[in-house]
């Protein structure tokens, strides 16, 4: 949104798009941070501040409270707290947000991946106050675990601790600690206070010392176009489309969407598991055929020659094939309320393929503050991570995590309550 | 290094596409839910797209209390028949008249609540087991926890409590019978994107969206049009303004605002310095502050 109130209508439809996710303890000052992005970005508007002003008047709290914004269920507002995953949008002139909010409570482990599993970067909130805790800990490697590329360390409540550089450099110097043992190639680290906005969207009057970047300009600049797999072809086929209409008799198409790769009218591709191979014909859309297409498209493919193909199986470059079989390693985190069955069979979702598994082994359970294993208490209970060992009814064709987060992540379903209790990252 | 890029509205037209396949393909009798809102017509666009070039292969489902704008019905019918989709309408009307629920009376009475009945008896009806939906995350604050794929149970009652949760592409839709999901293909956009997406698709969309000379009444901060539906008290009379409405519901609650915007382009930049969010106007949200999350563990849109 610009100062005049206009939009450029091709500058927004030249926007990019980042994901990211937020996590601190329980008064780090998330919500408030969230709100004063909002808020300072000019998200917000009249009847919202309005609806806020009046509840926080009632509340007693004396400001105005920017948490109040996020917290949007009748039980968060009484109890204070955030239940669950939201997700909250802001654009300014350069990129659209999509912000995954985490609660800090319990279930945080569960909630945390979720959020993090389609994010680009994740901001952790430590109170300069209290430094480095478990918590802060905890996040990172989530964050690394996930395969999230970007790491913004927030040191909040710096007006509490008089702007003081010395408080920043000792948490600075602390993570690093702790985050040379982690996967993460890109860590910033800013000082700021969510409530007074300092370095938020603003940059700092009273932080001097301080010569980067605001967390803003961060998210707006983070170079993001590098973090898809663009060289490993994979296009897991969820439809075959055959409209057996007049004008469209012989018609048949695999429609998907590519989670790997570019691909190209005339590229030699093989469908898996059958081994098939032939040549695409074309690449289409409604908007008109594509001379090429990648991440995260989705199309509709033909190919020259009538080979069977159905949904869940995929097409891939015959020169460069993913993994095929059926023991698969996975890091896991459970999130469900009945712990893992460590013989138990559990339904198993992959791309667009459904089958069935059953657990034949629990390697070690992670202790997610040290990264330490465990190997003498396997039982892997709600927000715990381990690594276990599964075998599956038919083959999947894989990639690990690390190399491509669609093909080489997976979920497991109980299959007598139908729910999600399991999220799976495949390891090579 | 690869420049491969999307632009965050082709994202979220794959994103949608996407979904709207995934539906298609792991459940029976999947149904879209048709307004006749710009967010349902943005659906619909995005549902032919996923199928492309095959027709859409489920119905559109118009819950319809009869307090429509009759420029919106015009418009739906005109849709599926230019599209050539099987419409199925389901009349608020019918329940009262079957005596599943009763009219609500006094000066602010709305059939808003009441679709609710009607919509679960016609997803019983026909077996629907997954419905489209226009809902966005950035609508409402009880709508920014929703999943795409929103589990009901066999009373279709929605528990914030006990969402499934939702990583990486993975959708999970199994179900135990009688029991459907609803599922938001548009749940990351937002309003300003949709109207985006309209331009850049460049989709017809019902005339009440545009400026226009109408009489309406003033009524809690809330400019609502001349109907047969609406009582006025005493002091209350119509007075004819140049509005334009921003949402499509009943014309017993949809709030129109004044403005001159007579264009998709006009709207985009009205949005753009808007102070109200776009449900500002809408009186059936004002009823308390978790009206929407109260209508939706009922089994609401």
């Amino acid at each position: 949104m610009s100062d005049n109130n206009t939009i450029s209508s091709e500058k927004y439809l030249n926007m990019d798009l980042l994901r990211f996710t937020t996590a601190g303890s329980v008064d780090d000052g998330k919500s408030t941070l969230i709100g004063r992005l909002l808020y300072d970005s000019k998200a917000i508007f009249a009847d919202q501040m309005e609806a806020i002003e009046k509840t926080s008047e009632q509340m007693g709290d004396g400001y105005v409270n920017l948490a109040l914004l996020t917290d949007g269920l009748r039980a968060e507002r009484e109890q204070g707290i955030t239940i669950d995953v939201a997700y909250r949008y802001f654009a300014t002139p350069k990129r659209k947000f999509i912000i995954a909010d985490t609660p800090g409570h319990i279930q945080y482990t569960r909630n945390m991946v979720t959020g993090a599993s389609t994010a680009n970067l994740a901001i952790v909130l430590v109170d300069a106050r209290h430094g480095v805790v478990e918590q802060t800990n905890r996040h990172a490697f989530i964050a690394s675990l996930l395969q999230i590329k970007h790491l913004v360390l927030c040191v909040n409540k710096m007006d509490l601790v008089d702007y003081k550089q010395e408080a920043f450099d000792t948490i600075v110097e602390d993570f690093e600690n702790f985050s040379h043992k982690l996967d993460i190639p890109d860590i910033h680290y800013i000082p700021i206070s969510a409530l007074k906005g300092d370095n938020v969207v603003n940059k700092s009057q009273t932080m001097d010392w301080y010569d980067g970047s605001t967390l803003l300009y961060v998210l707006e600049n983070v170079h993001i176009a590098s973090d898809m797999n663009y060289v490993d072809c994979r296009f897991p086929v969820q439809r075959v489309i055959r409209p057996q209409s007049d004008e469209h008799h012989d018609f048949r198409g695999y429609a998907g969407r590519i989670e790997g790769g570019v691909f190209k009218p005339g590229d030699e591709v093989m469908s898996l598991p059958s081994g098939f191979t032939s040549i695409i014909e074309n690449i289409q859309t409604m908007d008109g055929d594509l001379d090429e297409a990648f991440p995260p498209m989705s199309v509709v493919m033909t190919l020259k020659d009538e080979i069977d193909v159905s949904r869940g199986d995929m097409i891939v470059r015959t020169n460069n094939q993913p993994h095929v079989g059926q023991d698969i390693e996975l890091m896991i985190c459970w999130l469900n309320d009945k712990p893992l069955n460590p013989r138990g069979k559990y339904s198993i979702k992959h791309t667009s393929k459904e089958l069935r598994c059953i657990v034949k082994e629990v390697r070690y359970k992670v202790n997610i503050n040290t990264l330490h294993r465990i190997e003498d208490d396997l039982t892997i209970g709600l927000n715990d991570i381990g690594r276990i060992l599964i075998r599956t009814t038919q083959p999947l064709f894989y990639d690990s995590y690390r190399r491509n987060r669609s093909t080489g992540s997976v979920i497991l379903v109980d299959e007598f309550t139908n729910e999600t209790v399991g999220a799976g990252m495949i390891l090579t | 290094m690869y420049s491969y890029n999307l632009t965050h509205l082709k994202q979220l037209e794959a994103e949608a596409i996407f979904i709207f396949r995934e539906i298609a393909s792991q459940f029976e009798r999947p149904v879209l839910l048709f307004s006749g809102g710009k967010d349902s017509i943005v659906l619909v666009r995005l549902a032919q797209k996923a199928f492309w070039p095959a027709r859409l292969p489920f119905p559109l489902m118009h819950i319809d209390t009869e307090h429509n704008f009759p420029e919106t019905i015009h418009f739906r019918d005109k849709l599926a028949s230019d599209i050539g989709v099987r419409l199925i309408v389901s009349s608020v009307q019918d329940s009262i008249d079957q005596g599943r629920v009763a009219e609500e009376s006094g000066l602010n009475a709305s059939r808003n609540n009441l679709q609710t009945t009607t919509l679960l008896d016609a997803i019983e009806e026909h077996h629907f087991d997954a419905c489209f939906g226009g809902a966005r995350r950035d609508e409402e604050k009880a709508r920014a926890k929703e999943r795409f794929l929103s589990h009901r149970d066999e009373f279709g009652q929605w528990d914030p409590k006990n969402q499934r949760p939702e990583l990486w592409n993975l959708l999970n839709g199994r179900k135990d019978p009688g029991e459907h999901f609803r599922v938001f293909p548009i749940s990351n956009w937002t309003e300003m994107d949709v109207w985006q997406y309209i331009a850049l698709e460049n989709l017809e969309i019902p005339s009440i969206y545009f400026s226009h000379q109408r009489e309406v009444v003033r009524r809690n901060g809330v400019l609502l049009a001349k109907c047969d539906f609406l009582n006025l008290t005493e002091k209350e009379q119509y007075e004819e303004l140049t509005i334009r409405f921003r949402t499509v519901g009943d014309m017993t609650c949809t709030g129109a605002v004044e403005s001159e915007a007579g264009s998709v382009e006009t709207i985009i930049q009205e949005v753009a310095s808007a102070r109200e969010t776009e449900r500002g106007g809408r009186a059936d949200d004002k009823r308390s502050e978790a009206a929407m999350e109260d209508r939706k563990k009922e089994g609401y849109f």
